[in-house]
């Protein structure tokens, strides 16, 4: 059995009448230890789906499940990083990560509970910074702590969206490299939303490209059979990684571009002559209004 | 020469503008309303007040800054009230699309009513308690006075807070009651200070009306036995101190205020 199932779930919001459906027909199945990243327009409804892998919004239609069980309510047994980190702003990088620690494992004893704390700052790097608020950090900072706050709670599975969606490229990179680190040392599973397919390439198992709005749907899923570690800079010259990245592209392309609405119409453009109005009109040849352009059968046009 | 004069700016523009303002009222007693004390009058009936401000020479007839200090006990009793009534009020607004539904009109209906108008109603809801009457009903009327914008801002704070706090509280399971202390009062702290402050700021208008109705002992009663009195220059003298003590009352919940924007 696979750890999370997506049944054909749907997801539209709105009113009745004027309801826009965002997903359709989602079917996923992610089994233990895997690492599946999913690709897809702003917009497309990235957000949504991680939303409802978390049960924080429940599905339309079709069931969401982790291990067999529906998922009817969020949990801590899914850590989510929120796209835009969702650290409480009031509590120190400390305070965060062991407010879930607290909320996760409360049999431990105070100590054991420091310890798990710790480690998983430690994890990030942000031992330093352990003491100051989100305020005082930088946005990489921030996103650190946002996944070390979701390990820290130990989950069954992590969910990851557009992690370093608003970082610069240098930073992103270091992250991903420390992502990548992460996830082999804990063998944790990952959902990773991503817009960028390379990212999604460089970090994951398996990767599935969601077409664009409205009516999300999930294209056809690509392994990435590619040798780990994986080397950033060697990835771009193999011809495995330029056929994954191409397939995947053509197939968010053309799902965009069938989505695109077409808009035809006959344009009645004015049909308009400058005359010479110091010409008295009934001097030339009986002419009592200029031509229009459209009632000249010949023109010719001097070279 | 400029960098040391833009450096006193802070304190020689305002010096400026009292000037201007005393040059005026100077102005205005001589030339246009005999009645009005001049500046150099005020000073000198009001010396004994300011230069002895806690002595106590009679019931109506004490120093400045004890009348302050009655008042200002007072006010602190109305504000305290008026604080415990109004966040937890703001919080079932903000929490509650019902609650608010249901009690918002009354609200908006009662939050224009004068000090003035609630005081008599304050003096007979407690004509039982004899010689407290007057006490309690000052307090009732800074309280129901002082509260709306405290009531009101909190709920504006709730219904600010962001949903991805929220989010948060429900991935990690918070209770009801850890999601309170954690999440809703640190995210709408600094929208109840502000809140606070202008609660603070209409308690200090109300406590004079209600001493002057009252005649109880504090700045407003003593301005209006002055009045009474034909003493007009000590009412310029319990002007100035209203304002004053307003000003440094504000300035301090401004920093409070400040301390917890940063948080
Ligand atoms: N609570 C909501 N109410 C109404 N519409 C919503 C809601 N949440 C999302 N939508 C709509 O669903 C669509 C998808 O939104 P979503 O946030 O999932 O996009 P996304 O793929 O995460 O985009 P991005 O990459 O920019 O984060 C959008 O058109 C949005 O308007
Ligand atoms: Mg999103």
């Amino acid at each position: 059995m696979s750890l999370l199932e997506l049944k054909s779930v749907s997801k539209g919001f709105g009113p009745p009448g004027a309801r826009a459906e965002v997903l359709r027909g989602i079917n996923l199945s992610i089994e233990e230890g895997e690492f599946v990243a999913i690709v897809g327009y702003s917009g497309a409804g990235k957000t949504t789906l991680i939303s409802l892998i978390a049960g924080l919004i429940l599905p339309d239609t079709g069931t969401v499940s982790l291990r067999g069980v529906e998922i009817v309510g969020p949990g801590p047994d899914r850590g989510i990083v929120f796209q835009n980190y969702s650290l409480l702003p009031w509590l120190t990088v400390f305070e965060n990560v062991s407010l879930a620690v607290e909320q996760c494992f409360p049999d431990w004893t105070p100590e054991q509970r420091l310890e798990q704390a710790e480690r998983y700052i430690r994890m990030v790097h942000l031992e330093s910074a352990a003491l100051k608020r989100p305020s005082e950090l930088s946005g990489g900072m921030r996103q650190r702590v946002s996944v070390a706050r979701a390990l820290a709670m130990e989950p069954e599975i992590l969910l990851l969206d557009e992690p370093f969606g608003a970082l610069d490229a240098l930073t992103r990179a270091t992250l991903q490299d420390e992502l990548a680190r992460i996830c082999q040392d804990t063998q944790t599973t990952v959902v990773l939303i991503t817009n960028d397919p390379d990212e999604g390439i460089y970090l994951a198992d398996r990767i599935v490209p969601l077409s664009a709005s409205p009516s999300a749907t999930f294209g056809p899923s690509v392994e990435i059979d590619l040798p780990r570690p994986r080397d950033r800079k060697g990835l771009n010259h193999l011809t495995r990684f330029k056929e994954i990245r191409r397939e995947l592209t053509d197939y968010l392309v053309a799902s965009s571009r069938s989505k695109r609405l077409e808009v035809r119409r006959t344009l009645v453009l004015p049909d308009i002559e400058p005359e010479d109005l110091s010409i008295p009109r009934s001097a030339i040849a009986g002419r009592t209004r200029p031509i229009r352009r459209s009632e000249i059968k010949r023109e010719t046009v001097e070279i | 020469m400029r960098n040391i004069r833009s450096k006193l700016d802070w304190l020689l523009m305002p010096l400026v503008g009292f000037m201007i303002a005393v040059a005026v009222w100077e102005f205005v007693s001589v030339a246009l309303c005999k009645e009005l004390p001049s500046p150099a009058k005020t000073w000198s009936e009001s010396r004994d007040y300011v230069l002895k401000p806690f002595e106590k020479r009679g019931e109506m007839d004490q120093g400045i800054l004890r009348f302050t200090w009655y008042s200002l006990i007072l006010v602190a009793k109305g504000y305290a009230i008026a604080l415990a009534v109004g966040t937890p009020l703001g919080f079932m607004l903000g929490l509650s699309k019902t609650f608010t539904k249901i009690f918002d009109p009354i609200i908006q209906v009662l939050r224009p009513v004068s000090p003035l108008a609630w005081l008599p109603l304050g003096l007979v809801l407690f004509v039982g308690a004899g010689k407290q009457a007057s006490e309690l009903g000052a307090l009732f009327t800074i309280a129901v006075c002082a509260m709306w914008p405290t009531v009101l801002n909190t709920a504006v704070g709730v219904r600010a807070i962001p949903q991805d706090y929220l989010n948060v509280a429900r991935v990690l399971k918070l209770s009801r009651s850890k999601t309170f202390v954690k999440v809703l009062i640190p995210a709408t702290l600094p929208y109840m200070f502000t809140g606070f402050r202008l609660s603070l700021g209409i308690a200090w208008l109300v406590i004079v009306a209600a001493e002057m109705l009252t005649g109880r002992p504090g700045v407003g009663g003593f301005l209006w036995q002055e009045y009474n009195a034909l003493n007009y220059a000590r009412i310029i003298l319990c002007i100035l101190t209203i304002g004053f003590v307003g000003f440094a009352l504000d300035r301090l919940m401004g920093c409070a205020e400040r301390c917890f924007k940063t948080a």
